[in-house]
């Protein structure tokens, strides 16, 4: 296989489709909306669910639309436990899709959120081109 | 044109050709173009010529303080008579927690209260509610019942302070909590002074606590006003906010546009429903964003106060002239608070404080520096009221009335940004009015695409931000921060358990189903029977799922 054929296949293989969503009672939903646009606008394709969603609703939509990876965004301080639950019922269901937390995090909780299992944590301020990086290598990952 | 302005139009000219074009020749500025944040094109300078040369009227336009159409001011002595409220918005925990912020904050000179309430109360959920379970006494207190309502305003004299409630789907239940514990303590509702938020359009718009469609909501926030027009004369009914639309990414036209906009639909359902609009105007208060651009800032308030006597007189012929003044809140830009060193947001917000001071707040929060990060300490929220208190007292801003009137920039500016939201507000109205623009989308598209478009300003570096695209430094920002004790989950749960258990419930459900029977009818107002409900110690989850069955749920389309 040549080098182009590689990056060829290994682009096919790459599936960048991903949910995008608010988790909790939490209605700011700028940031989420900002994320999942950018996403669109860099070839992903993007199932956004709004707001108001428990940890299980996401689940079902990411089993349901299989997406390769999932992006979260909270800003109400209920991170570690709503994350907690989410990341525990992925398990239960022998799920491993990489999640992506955004929002306002304080420092210290960005280790506890990655002891969890999240893929990785973007605070306010992270500029688009770094948020689509780490989109795309979630993805990656997911499609090895 | 007088002599004077022919006289000063070749003045200028001369100095463009033979003064500005060389010099900028030998010098390049710092770009080719500046632009306000709404996108408006600056000048090197402003003179006369951009005010009356271009047909601009004093007397029209500005006139004095606390006379139509209010451009300078609503009061006739301003901050001279009566400084602006320095009204923190503050919440967290259980009752227990809210009551000790309250008492440090009136300690170190607050002057009025605003109560942040959690999620659950702001979206009809008791702490009990599965989905509530994470987010109790997150952003604001557990309110699901009276009996906390109780435990906040121990020792606080409800006959003498201001309270503003940051209240919407569910503020006839939490209003009446507050009125059933001062009541119970013999001050008569007739003499509270506050503000309950009740603006559920702008939730659909972009804040997203609703709970209910967008019509039987208008009618339960309608049910408030005309409640208040009758029966508590100083409170305002409504606090009908632009706030949340620049949070969520709407330009300074669209701000008040919008909001100005949802202003007309309220006084609209109440006039349709049969009051005269003097009866419940002077109870209608305004509640906008302070940015770090100073100049268009200032000119969005006077804008919107212009723009707001001129609906109330000529569209709705009020006739009244405190039912014209466009009365206000004003927070400083939260989305302009950066993660990254977060100490410089003292600064941003200091003059964001000073923009809404300048263009006439009547009541002003200030956002601490750590707000990009965490929930403020009781630490960063005294700095944010000495920002104020520098702003009071040492700087001599409030010494004469709109400082900033008559300079040829701040008006041409103010002219500017009422042109453009006159446009916006025409073509809501085109559309059918709000409710009918919700349903359609509209709003929140426009601000979904604004929020984009300033993001990819701020990627491309047009947007200057220190410490997050120019003057970054690698750092983890260190502050401390508020957390929120577990066991206010157990304590608030627990409390309400035995609420439950000690109430009389046969009342309780008795009361409930006369406030369904009201929901049912269309032409009862609704608060009487929510009153009785909280009186009887129902809470504010089992009033809500009521309404819920009867009314149904929102669910908004996903626009982004």
């Amino acid at each position: 296989m040549s080098v182009s054929e590689a990056v060829a296949t290994r682009s096919i293989k790459i599936r960048k489709k991903v949910l995008v969503s608010k988790l909790g009672l939490d209605g700011h939903d700028r940031g989420a909306k900002v994320v999942a646009r950018a996403l669109r606008d860099a070839g992903f394709e993007v199932v956004y669910l709004g707001v108001h969603r428990s940890p299980e609703e996401l689940v079902e939509s990411a089993v349901e639309e299989d997406v390769s990876a999932i992006g979260i965004s909270i800003l109400s301080g209920s991170h570690l436990e709503l994350i907690s639950d989410l990341m525990k019922l992925l398990r239960e269901r022998g799920l491993n899709i990489p999640v992506i937390v955004g929002g306002i995090i304080p420092p210290e909780d960005v280790e506890e959120l990655k002891k969890l299992g999240v893929f990785e944590v973007l605070i306010p301020g992270t500029p688009l081109k770094k948020v689509v990086e780490v989109y795309e290598k979630a993805c990656e990952v997911m499609s090895k | 044109m007088s002599n004077d302005l022919s006289k000063l139009r070749e003045k200028l000219n001369q100095w463009v050709k033979e003064v500005l074009e060389p010099t900028v020749k030998k010098a390049p500025e710092l770009k080719p173009k500046f632009t306000t944040e709404e996108g408006f094109e600056v000048k090197h300078i402003y003179t006369p010529l951009d005010t009356e040369g271009a047909g601009w009227n004093y007397l029209e336009k500005l006139g004095f303080p606390g006379e139509y159409p209010f451009t300078r001011g609503v009061y006739a002595t301003m901050y001279r008579g009566r400084p602006w409220t320095i009204r923190q918005y503050a919440g967290y925990g259980s009752a227990e927690d809210t009551n000790a912020r309250y008492k440090y904050l009136l300690s170190v000179g607050q002057t009025g209260l605003s109560m942040a309430f959690d999620l659950p109360t702001q979206l009809g959920l008791d702490p009990d509610n599965k989905l509530a379970w994470y987010e109790v006494g997150k952003v604001g207190v557990s309110m699901p019942s009276v009996k906390e309502m109780e435990i906040v305003f121990n020792d606080i004299p409800m006959d003498k302070i201001s309270t503003s409630m940051t209240i919407n789907a569910t503020a006839i239940e939490v209003l009446s909590m507050y009125v059933a514990v001062a009541e119970s303590r013999g001050v008569d509702k007739a003499v509270l002074r506050g503000t309950v938020q009740n603006d559920i359009l702008k939730e659909y718009i972009a804040r997203n606590n609703y709970i209910y469609p967008p019509r039987p909501s208008m009618r339960y926030a309608t049910d408030l006003i005309m409640y208040a027009a009758k029966n508590m004369p100083k409170w305002n009914a409504i606090s009908i906010s632009g706030y949340h639309f620049e949070e969520a990414g709407a330009t300074p036209a669209m701000e008040i546009a919008f909001t100005l906009a949802d202003a007309i639909e309220y006084v609209r359902w109440v006039v349709e429903r049969g009051m005269n609009v003097d009866e419940f105007a002077s109870q209608l208060s305004f509640f906008f964003a302070a940015r770090t651009n100073l100049f268009e800032q200032v000119a969005k308030f006077r804008a919107a106060r212009r723009i707001w006597a001129r609906i109330m007189k000529e569209r709705f012929n009020a006739k009244d002239p405190r039912s014209m003044m466009l009365r206000f809140h004003t927070q400083t830009a939260g989305v302009l608070l950066t993660a990254q060193q977060p100490m410089v947001n003292i600064i941003r917000t200091t003059l964001q404080a000073l923009a809404a001071v300048l263009g006439g707040t009547q009541s002003l929060h200030v956002n601490s520096y750590d707000e990009a990060l965490s929930l403020p300490t009781e630490e960063s929220v005294k700095l944010s009221i000495r920002v104020q208190q520098v702003l009071l007292y040492e700087s001599g801003v409030i010494d004469t009335i709109d400082p900033l009137g008559g300079a040829y920039y701040i008006e041409w500016l103010t002219d500017q940004i009422e042109e453009k939201a006159w446009k916006i507000i025409d073509e809501i109205e085109r559309l059918g009015g709000m409710v009918k623009a919700i349903e359609l989308g509209y709003p929140q598209r426009e601000i979904a695409r604004a929020a984009y478009e300033w993001q990819l300003k701020v990627e491309r570096g047009e947007v200057p931000i220190i410490g997050v695209n120019t003057f970054v430094e690698e750092e983890t920002p260190k502050v401390k921060i508020l957390k929120i004790d577990p066991k206010v989950r157990e304590r608030v749960v627990h409390r309400l358990n035995m609420l439950k258990k000690e109430r009389d419930n046969s009342k309780v459900s008795e009361a409930l189903d006369k406030v369904r029977k009201a929901a049912e009818k269309e032409d009862v107002n609704i608060f009487p029977y929510i009153y009785e409900a909280i009186k009887a110690k129902a809470t504010l989850g089992e009033v809500s799922q009521v309404l819920r069955e009867v009314w149904g749920e929102w669910k908004a389309p996903e626009i982004y």
